[in-house]
């Protein structure tokens, strides 16, 4: 039947529907594409007023550095500016952040899926209202107990930050994965004289990851992608990939090293180019989980 | 499930939601009914050439030891709130009498920091969740119709603006609209302007912004609804074909009632993370056209030498209040929902 629509579809309405669509991923793709090619230029080409065919061809590129293509901006960011520090930081935090918050937000969307009774409910909805908490509202509540008790700066006290905001937006999609678990599984081990522990350490546990790995990437992105948090709660020196980016638009605008932050912007996008690359399908999955479960 | 092992499963990430969400919140509210001590003054005689005066100065040494005794610094009641930067009610009080008519007042009130914030805010929340909804059901239409080989791809592509950083993203539209830029420099030609800058003037830099929340959400609701749409029911379909339905009439009433349900959760989720819009106006540096809520929370802390608690704690307050008020609709038509399910 669906073939038979598609073949009745009129040429006009077609030719509507590719322009849109194509429009669609020109808008989505190419400012990825381009900043990609430009990082490999100087600044004079990148952000050329004369001619935009520059940046493709590279001519100010070759005139100041006898090549197309040139690495500066990818050294500047990575050797001189020291990025690769943040993006340790930022591989520790998010590595962190991942492990604790699927830990405590396994055992507790278990149990909120488990439970039936009404308070479970009341916890998903103040849950809810945590989720809408604007970030910046959370950390001006923060700072100064941080600072008081010299709590400020390090990298733990912004990893668990980050599991506590993440927290009920984990609940909520671990609650609903846990949900699609038939009850029978955990119950009758119950009855075979297992306790709750013992159940889902046993029978649930082999049986949630597809759950638990979409989770995963959502938590992995929240961290990944925050800059309130991490520019805020974290010194200088622990600055993770985000804040950093942030803080070279500030101090260089010099000649040559707006191409730093562009290098750095291309180097932060690339995990994530990966990431879509692998779990495309868990993303579109979660992104749904939500909405169609209810 | 037991009660006690609910507890205790429940508990680790409870825990961690109490001490870093619930108590915080308390926290903003007990420092928006405080302010920073002021200076200590001592007296101190200045001798010179011309002989010698009785000076007042800042007692550096005083003021520090007040500070480290009580960092929350002195009670100050609601003063904060109704202050100039804040809900400044003298300052709405005189702009309305000196006003003619609404029109007239709207401006004033606009040049005072927290109207202004708000009114970009709430313009920012308003005219891109509805619009996110509409491109992403439209995106998600086409899509459909697309040949299976090349779906996957395009879902890749149209991934990309929803999964990158929003600083990043943001910034990587801003490299294209400056001024030398590939989208900045085009657009100087086809209107033959040479100073046309999308930054200088305050109504681009609003429809900027916007476009840029357009396109990071819009992947969002594209894939929602692309989901919802290979649910449609194909009896329902199929009947109203029969009945002959043209497609215009089917998308209407069997597609659009279907993904309704969609509709309202994406509204939802787009309505709180709008509000909080935040991290395109640090990468356009819009902050001299355009302040969020957010953004003047964010400068209050970090903006400026010292950190003024008592005013972000205020600001956090209020934009706590308006999260609030948002989410009111939506959590009574759940607790009615889950009632009616319980009869």
């Amino acid at each position: 039947m669906m073939s038979d629509i598609v073949h009745r579809r009129s040429p006009v309405l077609n030719i509507i529907i590719w322009g849109l669509v194509l429009v669609w991923i020109v808008a989505a793709g190419f400012p990825f594409l381009w900043t990609l090619w430009g990082s490999f230029k100087v600044q004079g080409d990148f952000f050329s007023k004369a001619d935009w065919t520059n940046a493709v061809y590279g001519v100010r590129t070759q005139i100041e550095t006898g090549g197309a293509f040139t690495g500066k901006g990818y050294y500047g960011a990575w050797v001189t500016k020291e990025f690769w520090l943040a993006a340790l930081n930022t591989s520790i935090v998010v590595v962190s952040v991942v492990i604790i918050s699927l830990t405590l937000g396994t055992l507790g969307g278990y149990a909120l899926a488990r439970s039936g009774k009404k308070y479970a409910f009341y916890l998903l909805m103040l849950a809810l209202v945590f989720r809408a908490m604007p970030h910046i509202t959370l950390v001006s509540g923060y700072l100064l107990p941080f600072f008081e008790w010299n709590l400020w700066g390090h990298l733990p006290t912004a990893i668990i930050v980050m599991v506590a905001i993440n927290q009920p937006f984990t609940l909520w999609m671990l609650h609903s994965f846990f949900l699609n678990i038939p009850k029978d599984l955990d119950e009758s081990a119950m009855v075979d004289g297992c306790t709750r522990f013992q159940a889902f350490r046993h029978v649930i546990v082999p049986v949630m990851w597809p759950g638990v790995v979409t989770t995963g990437l959502f938590s992995f992105l929240l961290a990944y992608n925050d800059f309130t948090v991490t520019a805020t709660l974290l010194s200088q020196a622990n600055q993770t990939m985000v804040p950093k980016i942030a803080s070279f638009l500030g101090t260089t605008q010099t000649e040559g090293n707006v191409m730093f932050a562009v290098a750095a912007v291309v180097s932060a996008t690339a995990p994530l180019f990966v990431l879509i690359l692998f779990f495309q399908r868990q993303i579109v999955s979660g992104l749904t989980a939500g909405a169609v479960k209810g | 499930m037991k009660n006690r092992t609910f507890f205790w499963f429940i508990l680790p990430s409870l825990i961690t939601m109490l001490l870093f969400i619930a108590l915080p919140i308390v926290s903003v509210a007990v420092q928006s009914v405080h302010i920073e001590h002021e200076a200590v003054m001592v007296e101190v005689e200045n001798c010179g050439p011309f002989g010698c005066k009785q000076e007042l100065q800042v007692d550096v040494e005083e003021t520090a030891k007040l500070k480290e005794e009580r960092p929350l610094g002195q009670f100050n009641g609601l003063g904060t709130y109704t202050n100039r930067n804040h809900l400044a009610f003298t300052e709405i009080g005189l702009a309305w009498q000196s006003s003619t008519g609404f029109v007239d007042f709207m401006p004033k009130a606009l040049n005072l920091p927290f109207y202004r914030a708000l009114a970009f805010t709430l313009t920012y929340t308003f005219v891109v969740t509805p619009l996110v909804i509409i491109f992403g059901f439209m995106i998600a239409l086409g899509v459909n119709t697309l040949p299976k080989r090349i779906k996957g791809p395009t879902i890749f592509i149209s991934l990309l603006p929803m999964i990158v950083t929003p600083l990043i993203g943001s910034l990587i539209l801003f490299w294209m609209i400056d001024a030398n830029g590939i989208l900045g420099a085009t657009l100087q030609r086809i209107f033959d302007d040479p100073n046309l800058s999308l930054k200088a003037s305050p109504t681009l830099t609003w429809i900027m912004l916007m476009v840029y929340g357009v396109w990071h959400s819009a992947p969002f609701a594209f894939i929602v609804f692309y989901a919802g749409l290979q649910t449609v029911p194909a009896d329902t379909m199929e009947a109203a074909m029969i009945d002959g339905a043209s497609r215009w009439e089917r998308t209407r009433y069997v597609v659009l009632p279907h993904l309704m349900p969609l509709t309202v959760f994406i509204s939802l989720i787009q309505l709180m993370d709008n509000f909080r819009v935040f991290e395109p106006i640090v990468s356009f540096s819009a902050q001299a056209s355009a302040t969020s809520l957010s953004w003047i929370i964010y400068n209050d802390l970090v903006g400026n030498e010292s950190q003024f608690f008592g005013s972000a704690g205020a600001t956090s307050v209020l934009t706590i209040i308006g999260v609030s008020i948002l989410l009111i609709p939506v959590l009574i038509r759940t607790w009615r929902d889950f009632n009616q399910k319980l009869v």
